[in-house]
């Protein structure tokens, strides 16, 4: 077992509105620039302005998998960024902060800098934060020049304040230089030939997958946290020759969807909980219609209004059985940043081909970090495309716009062909596309839409990454979880692993179709799996056990439940915690 | 001249209208429009919501999109967004449009999205057999209001004058000339064009009968001047006369494809490649 490469877990707290998201993200830029690995963290409040705000990030040599469960040094621009802090295992963290607070830290290493002197000096009480980071770009040793080369591209076009901020982060460098001197605790070493890095938050990942994907419709609706997706589209899509539209309401943002995808548009949204419950009809509209259309489902805590700044994985079952009737579609979970890149190309697939709706869940931490990843690399699935009658197809007549296909897909054909009038069909419908209530022809095109997911059930078994497995294969003990949970899961089982606990992991990218092999088979070589849900209810492990019970009870695999509800995502020790007391459940089972 | 015949743009699909029903006249008006503008087929686009009226699309040799209830005017906004080059044109009740759907009418309206949007006000829910509509008048008494309605009715014509319309204009279904030459005005306006179509519904609403719309009905008078607001409000909000005619009229103001387009010609273009490069450390 090879030692783990080291992490630094730093924390920036203050009150929003003085620039602690502004410092905890720059540091996290210029840490990334000097060539570290970076994955960050952020709480806000849902006030408008103010409020106590959180910016951590976990700083590595290597890639860094998940926020990290302990701050090793916390830096406080107020009083509450520490006492709230006390909680959070920072007992013995290092402690950076405002010199004009009274906090002292018995139990860590003290660093005082006098920001606010400082920034008052320079006339430029607002660079208080400016002056912190450049005490920070002082203590982890990232060069000033790299952090000025920074400062500069994020925020070059305020030429006035720039010149200000750029000495304030100097005069906090060479205060704390001159004052701390010796070598810091936590200052990792930087590589000499960083790795190629793209910086992104999970937002931005979305948005590049889907520009990537071919979308070329976005209509959305404002709402916490997926409002960063919306306003990367609306940049970017003009530049594309794509149409972008802010709607009055979600309803109106889905429906704009379904009639820019029926005009041909490959067509997108973003929301949040919600937003998604008003888009429910529509949904099931798109699937009766065969629509094709993407939803992204940036998650938030819920129920109603719910904890609207603050992350959960509660929208799964809604996702899966939204919308009254049987409404086929499809269900994607991303398990990283990187991997909300690669998970919209795949739901541009799926949604054009098999013409049905496509919901992407994403969630507020996933969202809102931002992290170091390789740039994107080949693409591992296939682009799949909306099949669209050819004139001669059309010109022969008697078109069926819902031709009841062995596979379910039906050609689509698009408004400003001949030959291909038909009407998209909410009401059902038989194969022309006209009304009908006959009860043979219900259960035959129920049948036809349910198709579509089936067929693409078996084409994705051949798909490398519709799931992932990691650890041991042969432990008897396994963890079945899904989207951003996977971090804290993954050195959770670093963990277990050198304590010489064998345990292994699986995590589908695709909820709905399961992708049932790997399922089985993970099944099979288990006897106890640990469902790992950041929900009330235990969703994913509730759908698990509905869907697997046969091979479960067969197998004797007991399932158990790891369930947090708070707003905030899991900390690996909670993880390892559990993955412990299964295996002392276990134990005489096993033996 | 036209080369296509109204009958030409009618589907095998028979209409589920009762006999009477005033929609039979804007369907064989649309269709008189369309052949009258010799439109390709295959470039019209029929979208709606739900109710009587919106079983429209069906009745038609288009494409069409027949949706969800309340939300035709978004539907047609993505249609018309998705492919500029499309007649889109959504159709209605008073139902459909004001009431589950009255959150989309102002933001088409100042939007001016190029598309018309034809409603037929029958003052009634007739699909669900009978209930006071959001154009009702007060003291309807039907079973959802056994002892009479108690709402005024909105005025769609003042609604859509006021939230920036550029064509806003009523008919009957009883004045069938007036309402062909309305709606061939209506199909060509560049913009946001409402047309509300008195259109009477003979078995849910007997009080409103072709008999009353005549009575209650007078054309616009000649002296009006379509291009100006104020005198289109004044008519509009007239508390005795329900007139028909073309009240306002405003080809000046770019509509929303344009604007669009304008933004999109101002965008230097970026490729996926300047996008990434965008992000890396």
């Amino acid at each position: 077992m090879t030692e783990p490469s080291p992490t630094v877990v730093v924390r920036v707290g203050g009150e929003g509105g003085e620039g602690t998201i502004t410092l905890g993200d720059t540091f996290a830029r210029i840490a990334a620039r000097a060539g570290l690995e970076a994955y960050s963290f952020r709480t806000y409040p849902a006030e408008i302005k103010g409020g106590q705000v959180m910016y951590q990030t976990r700083l590595g040599v290597e890639r860094v998998l998940s926020e990290g469960d302990e701050a090793h040094v916390v830096v406080a621009m107020n009083d509450k960024a520490w006492s709230e802090c006390n909680e959070d295992l920072c007992r013995s963290s290092t402690l950076i902060y405002e010199a004009s607070l009274t906090l002292h830290n018995p139990l860590g290493k003290n660093y005082p800098i006098p920001a606010e002197q400082i920034a008052q000096e320079l006339d430029w009480p607002m660079g208080k934060n400016f002056v912190l980071l450049g005490a920070m770009v002082w203590f982890f040793r990232l060069g000033l020049e790299t952090a000025e080369s920074v400062v500069q591209k994020r925020m070059g076009r305020r030429a006035d304040s720039l010149a200000k901020n750029l000495e304030a982060m100097r005069r906090g460098y060479t205060y704390a230089s001159e004052h701390y001197p010796e070598p810091f605790e936590y200052t990792l070493p930087l590589p000499e030939n960083p790795e190629e890095r793209l910086l992104l938050t999970g937002a931005d990942a979305l948005a590049l997958g889907a520009l990537v994907a071919g979308c070329n419709f976005f209509a959305g609706y404002p709402i916490t946290p997926a409002t960063t997706v919306m306003e990367s589209l609306a940049k970017y899509l003009p530049a594309f020759g794509g149409t972008f539209i802010q709607a009055e309401d979600e309803i109106a943002s889905i429906i704009m969807l379904a009639g820019a995808s029926f005009a041909g548009r490959r067509a997108l949204t973003a929301t949040s909980g919600p937003g998604f419950s008003l888009m429910i009809e529509a949904l099931g509209m798109a699937s009766m219609t065969e629509t094709p259309l993407v939803v992204i489902n940036v998650q938030r805590a819920g129920p109603s209004t719910g904890l609207p700044t603050r992350t959960g994985q509660g929208d799964l079952f809604i996702s899966l059985y939204g919308s009254h009737g049987d409404a086929p579609r499809f269900v994607l979970a991303p398990d990283s940043v990187k991997d909300c890149y690669y998970q919209m190309i795949n739901a541009f697939s799926l949604a054009e081909h098999y013409q049905m709706p496509v919901v992407v869940l994403s969630d507020q931490a996933m969202a809102s970090r931002l992290e170091t990843v390789p740039p994107p690399g080949p693409l591992w699935s296939e682009q799949l495309q909306r099949l669209i009658p050819t004139l001669e197809e059309l010109a022969a007549g008697d078109y069926r716009r819902y031709a009841n296909t062995q596979t379910g897909i039906s050609p689509m054909a698009l408004p400003g062909t001949p030959g291909g009038m038909y009407v998209a069909e909410s009401l059902e419908h038989n194969e022309y596309g006209n009304p009908s209530s006959n009860p043979e022809n219900h259960q035959k095109m129920m049948e036809k839409r349910a198709r579509t997911v089936e067929t693409a059930r078996q084409r994705m078994r051949d798909w490398p990454m519709a799931a992932r497995r990691w650890g041991d294969k042969d432990a008897p003990y396994g963890i079945i979880g899904w989207g951003s949970t996977r971090g804290a899961v993954r050195e959770a089982m670093a963990i277990l692993a050198e304590q010489g606990i064998a345990i292994e992991a699986l995590y589908p990218h695709t909820l709905l179709p399961m992708p049932d092999p790997a399922f089985e088979d993970f099944i099979k070589s288990k006897k106890a799996i640990l469902a790992v849900d950041l929900n009330f209810s235990g969703q994913f492990g509730r759908m698990v056990a509905h869907r697997y019970y046969k091979t479960l009870d067969e197998q004797d695999v007991h399932v158990y439940y790891l369930k947090k509800e708070q707003g905030i995502p899991f900390k690996i020790r909670e993880v390892q915690a559990e993955v412990l007391k299964m295996i002392e459940q276990e134990k005489g089972r096993l033996s | 001249m036209s080369t296509r015949k109204p009958n030409d743009y009618k589907s095998n699909v028979k209409p589920i209208w009762c006999p009477g029903c005033g929609d039979f006249a804007v369907l064989n008006a649309m269709m008189r429009a369309f052949a009258e503008l010799d439109w390709n087929h295959e470039d019209i686009v029929v979208a709606s919501g739900i109710g009587c009226s919106s079983r429209f699309p069906a009745f038609l040799k288009t494409y069409g999109f027949h949706g969800v209830h309340g939300r035709a005017l978004p539907l047609a906004t993505g249609i018309k967004l998705g492919n500029p080059a499309l007649h889109v044109i959504a159709v209605g009740g008073d139902g459909d449009g004001f009431s589950i759907g009255g959150g989309h009418f102002p933001h088409a309206a100042r939007r001016n999205i190029p598309l018309p949007y034809v409603m037929m006000d029958n003052s009634i829910y007739g699909m669900t057999k009978g209930q006071p509509s959001p154009t009702s008048l007060p003291g309807l008494r039907v079973k959802a209001s056994p002892y009479g309605s108690l709402e005024p009715p909105l005025n769609p014509l003042v609604m859509s004058l006021a939230a920036q319309a550029t064509f806003v204009a009523r008919a009957f279904s009883g004045e069938l000339k007036q309402l062909i030459a309305i709606l061939i005005e209506a199909l060509q306006h560049p913009g946001f064009a409402f047309v509300q179509v008195l259109s009477p519904c003979v078995t849910y609403n007997t009080n409103y009968t072709y008999d009353y719309y005549r009575k209650l009905t007078a054309p616009l008078p000649e002296e009006h001047d379509t291009s100006d607001w104020l005198s289109a409000m004044r008519w509009a909000s007239d508390p005795q006369k329900q007139y028909l005619g073309i009240f306002y009229r405003d080809t000046s103001r770019p509509n929303l494809i344009e604007q669009m387009e304008q933004v999109r010609q101002s965008v230097p273009a970026m490729s996926l490649e300047q996008i990434v490069d965008s992000f890396r450390r």
